[in-house]
């Protein structure tokens, strides 16, 4: 009972990150059309930058910060420079261009920070939190906390918002929502600021419980892309119950069947769903029109 | 030739098409008309089985055919155009034609690997059949150009090229004259009557009254996805539903 | 088929039209004149070799060309894009080294066997996950290549793990295939063939067949192409001729880690088709030679050469979307107007 808690803690704790990975997939796929394969690159990037700046002496608050700031201003560059100017591209050279510029931020960070991994400081402290037989970091609450604040600010954004309205909008008809006056190609940079802003988030919050580095994107944003498609791709709920879901099945594997094959079961979970569900389990994507 | 009985067709709760039937007979072209939104081109999914009936039945031939695969369909001489152009861009135009004759060419990958369907002369005896299509159709100046390249009228006539090429011996027609011009939807007008006359059967949606009621034998009107009526040109012409459906349609601004 | 209609006369023939029709078959110089000048070119290259390193710098050029033309057929014809294509290199090269280590079957039989397996694996996959389009697609492959890396890392007993495990020789003829001198011809000679079968394939009414499919899934099924087994036999050939690649990649280096299969691998294939250029054969020799000698170019650059490497990636799908060589043979030609 005591593992299965403590399972539970840490499979929630992990979830919340995919979670939060997956909305950033969501957001961008939403606006665009586009899965943008940079996303593991922005949890890595918020992680490393917040880092670097406590390591060099910036109080923790400023550096958390600072690094969601940076990684919101690398999000919307990132759309500006490379995804505006190939609007009429096929999926496979989207996905080329995205899987090209999680290169470019990995190369950076790899050249700049060097190949070490790195450490965040606790936000609160590694004193455990003893909880029915299990522990808990503090760390933890402070990731599921700060992912359920982020859902609930996101909720307010695309329900009372004109720009999160927009957004939605265009997500569900693009020509429709240019025509009632949505700036479209606003819409589409807020979505990478955004999702940037969330990737730095998630990355900030992980960074104390498992050190980061600059190869560690790949994995986050293919976990948070399988979360995301396992939910329904462009669907909020979908992300979060995605990563959430993943986040527990990847752990309970972990502790009870075999931690070598943890790293195997999202992605053969998502072959499941796609095969029996292949919009995923909240997906509703628009059928073709003849 | 084809039997048309009680088809019925839903997309959750909005019925389009509502116990629709009709026959055709070999050799004669049909029209089926309709205000907007009245069904007809899902009537024609249906029977080309791009779309599943709910219920009801499609023979043709004898054969019940409702809900088989389009390309099913094809080897049984069933052809189709598209209202909204399906053509493909990345092709030339005369491949795109060619394309209509793959079920009488060796289409196996290995054979194509090492050059076979070319030995027996078969490919060169399509293509050359292509052009001859594209020359009748009307496109024939097209033979040599790249499909992105060709102007909307004319790859509504690649549509019909393409068609022929499959030899069909039932020819649906999608809105041919749809986004026309008068000059164009005229010759598309004697395109299909020499079609009829050589012999082909030919279904038609259209919205163009005068070429409907100049080359039709048979006409099917649908209204709110259920048959309004049936029969000559000259018999709808005078017929009060149709009438009334039609001046009620434009009196909404249709 | 069943002609019990009087079949229609339609059209007439005239020998303008034959003419006018037959222009339009690819001809010789566009056909054969490049195969030519392939061959001359791969039999020529030795004599300018210096070493042992620039064979070997030829034959991974050689060996990806063969791997991008098989994908290009996936990607680049049919449409349907594979992110996981690595997982049947990685079967492939697995494949022939278990059966030779572990069971002591001669390579090529143990090549025949992999093939055979990873075609089987691919069918049954392609028959599931083809229905699957865009993004899921993507999704869908890229997860299989996945498993096939994490599998081959954990299975330790058979595949020695991360740290990898050392192939035997390929015996062929009699002949024992070693070093790279030995091994340049056979690439060559594979990279030759893999052009001609392409090349025929797509002029022929198989490739037609594809590449209609990719422009108009509808039309194409209308005219009664068979789209979805279409796009499974090309999955399956693509497939199995990475697996055999895989297989003799595995014999050449005499040592594989999992990382034949890793995603890293899957994308590097999938950028030589889209940057050399996507429906285009010789774009995927171009992409291949360019990306397999990327990485040598940029060693300078030290530590850039990610960072380079992406720019090129980024530049070339938003200057040149339709990929290097359809780009510039475009812009070539409308020079020559």
């Amino acid at each position: 009972m005591s593992q299965f808690l403590q399972l539970l803690f840490s499979g929630l704790t992990v979830g919340a990150t995919y979670a939060l990975s997956a909305l950033g997939f969501s957001m961008i796929y939403n606006a665009s059309g586009v899965i943008n394969f940079a996303q593991g690159e922005f949890i890595m990037l918020g992680g490393m930058v917040a880092a670097v700046l406590t390591a060099s002496g910036l109080p923790l608050p400023l550096a958390v910060l600072a690094a969601i700031v940076v990684v919101a201003l690398v999000g919307l560059i990132v759309e500006k420079l490379a995804i505006e100017p190939a609007r009429d591209a096929d999926i496979t050279s989207i996905i080329i261009i995205t899987i090209g510029v999680s290169m470019i931020v990995r190369g950076v960070v790899e050249v700049t920070m060097g190949k070490g991994s790195r450490a965040l400081p606790h936000f609160s402290g590694e004193t455990p939190i003893a909880l029915g037989g299990a522990t808990l970091l503090p760390q933890s609450l402070w990731v599921m906390a700060v992912t359920a604040v982020v859902v609930a600010g996101l909720a307010v954004f695309f329900g009372r918002t004109r720009l999160g309205k927009g957004i939605l909008a265009t997500a569900h008809n693009r020509l429709a929502a240019q025509l009632v006056g949505v700036d479209v190609k606003k819409v589409l940079l807020t979505s990478f600021g955004l999702a940037a802003a969330l990737g730095a988030v998630g990355g900030v919050l992980i960074a104390p419980i498992a050190t980061t580095s600059y190869d560690a994107g790949l994995m986050l944003g293919l976990k948070g892309f399988v979360a995301a498609t396992f939910g329904g791709l462009g669907s909020g709920v979908g992300a979060i119950a995605g990563g959430v879901l993943l986040g527990l099945i990847e752990t309970m594997t972990a502790g009870y069947v075999s931690s070598s094959y943890k790293d195997a079961v999202p992605f053969v979970l998502v072959l499941v769903i796609l095969v029996v569900r292949p919009r995923g389990l909240f997906g509703l994507g628009p059928s073709e029109r003849v | 030739m084809l039997r048309v009985e009680n088809l019925t067709k839903s997309f959750g709760g909005v019925t389009a098409v509502s116990g629709v039937g009709f026959e055709v007979a070999k050799g004669t072209i049909h029209a089926v008309i309709g205000p907007n939104g009245a069904g007809k081109t899902t009537l024609f999914n249906l029977i080309t089985g791009i779309y599943t009936p709910s219920s009801g039945s499609i023979r043709f031939e004898g054969v019940e055919i409702g809900g088989r695969a389009p390309e099913r369909l094809a080897a049984l001489g069933m052809s189709r155009t598209f209202q909204n152009l399906q053509i493909s861009m990345n092709l030339t135009a005369i491949d795109n034609v060619m394309t209509g004759a793959h079920l009488g060419l060796n289409s196996s990958l290995l054979a194509g690997m090492f050059g076979i369907p070319d030995l027996g002369g078969r490919e060169r005896a399509a293509r050359v059949r292509a052009a001859e299509l594209m020359e009748f159709v009307g496109c024939g100046a097209y033979v040599g150009a790249e499909a992105g390249s060709m102007p909307y009228g004319a790859l509504k006539r690649l549509e019909i090229a393409r068609a022929l090429m499959a030899k069909p011996r039932i020819l649906f027609l999608d809105e041919p004259a749809a986004g026309l011009n008068h000059t164009e939807t005229h010759e598309i007008e004697e395109l299909i009557a020499a079609l009829g006359k050589s012999g082909v059967t030919v279904v038609l949606v259209e919205h163009d009254m005068k070429l409907v009621m100049n080359v039709s034998d048979r006409i099917v009107v649908l209204d709110y996805g259920k048959k309004l009526a049936e029969g000559t040109p000259a018999e709808i012409r005078v017929n009060p539903d149709v009438v009334a459906a039609y001046l009620g349609a434009e009196s909404e601004g249709v | 088929m069943s002609e019990a209609s009087t079949p229609p006369t339609i059209g007439r023939s005239s020998p303008e039209i034959t003419a006018a029709a037959l222009a339009t078959a690819p001809g010789f110089r566009s056909r054969h004149l490049p195969v030519i000048v392939l061959a001359v070119v791969l039999a020529a290259l030795p004599t300018v070799l210096p070493n042992a390193y620039y064979y070997d710098v030829a034959i991974r050029i050689l060996a990806n060309a063969v791997l991008a033309i098989a994908l290009n057929l996936l990607i680049g014809y049919c449409g349907q894009i594979s992110l996981g294509h690595a997982g049947f290199f990685g079967l492939g090269a697995y494949g022939s080294a278990i059966l030779t280590t572990h069971r002591d079957w001669t390579a090529p039989m143990a090549l025949l066997a992999s093939a055979a397996i990873v075609g089987v694996v691919a069918w049954v996959v392609a028959r599931v996950i083809l229905r699957l389009k865009g993004h899921y697609l993507a999704m869908a492959t890229l997860g299989l290549g996945i498993i096939v890396t994490i599998v081959l890392t954990n299975e330790a007993s058979l595949t020695g793990g991360p740290d990898g495990m050392s192939v035997g020789d390929m015996k062929l003829f009699g002949l024992r295939l070693t070093g790279e001198k030995v091994w340049y011809p056979v690439f060559a000679i594979l990279l030759v063939f893999a052009v001609v079968l392409a090349a025929n394939l797509v002029e022929s009414p198989a490739g037609r067949a594809l590449r209609a499919l990719h422009g108009s899934e509808v039309a194409a099924r209308v005219v009664g192409i068979d789209t979805a087994s279409f796009k499974t036999r090309v999955f399956v050939l693509s497939a199995v001729v990475a697996a055999v690649m895989g297989s003799l990649t595995a014999h050449y280096l005499g040592f594989i880690t999992p990382q034949v299969a890793s995603f890293h691998k899957s994308v590097e294939l999938v950028t030589m088709v889209v940057v050399g250029g996507m429906a285009s054969i010789w774009g995927s020799v171009f992409g291949a030679a360019l990306l397999s000698l990327l990485p040598d170019l940029l060693a300078r650059f030290e530590g850039f050469e990610t960072v380079i490497f992406g720019v090129i990636l980024v530049a070339t799908m938003i200057f040149l979307p339709r990929g290097m060589v359809p780009s510039l043979a475009r812009l070539v030609r409308r020079e020559g107007r």
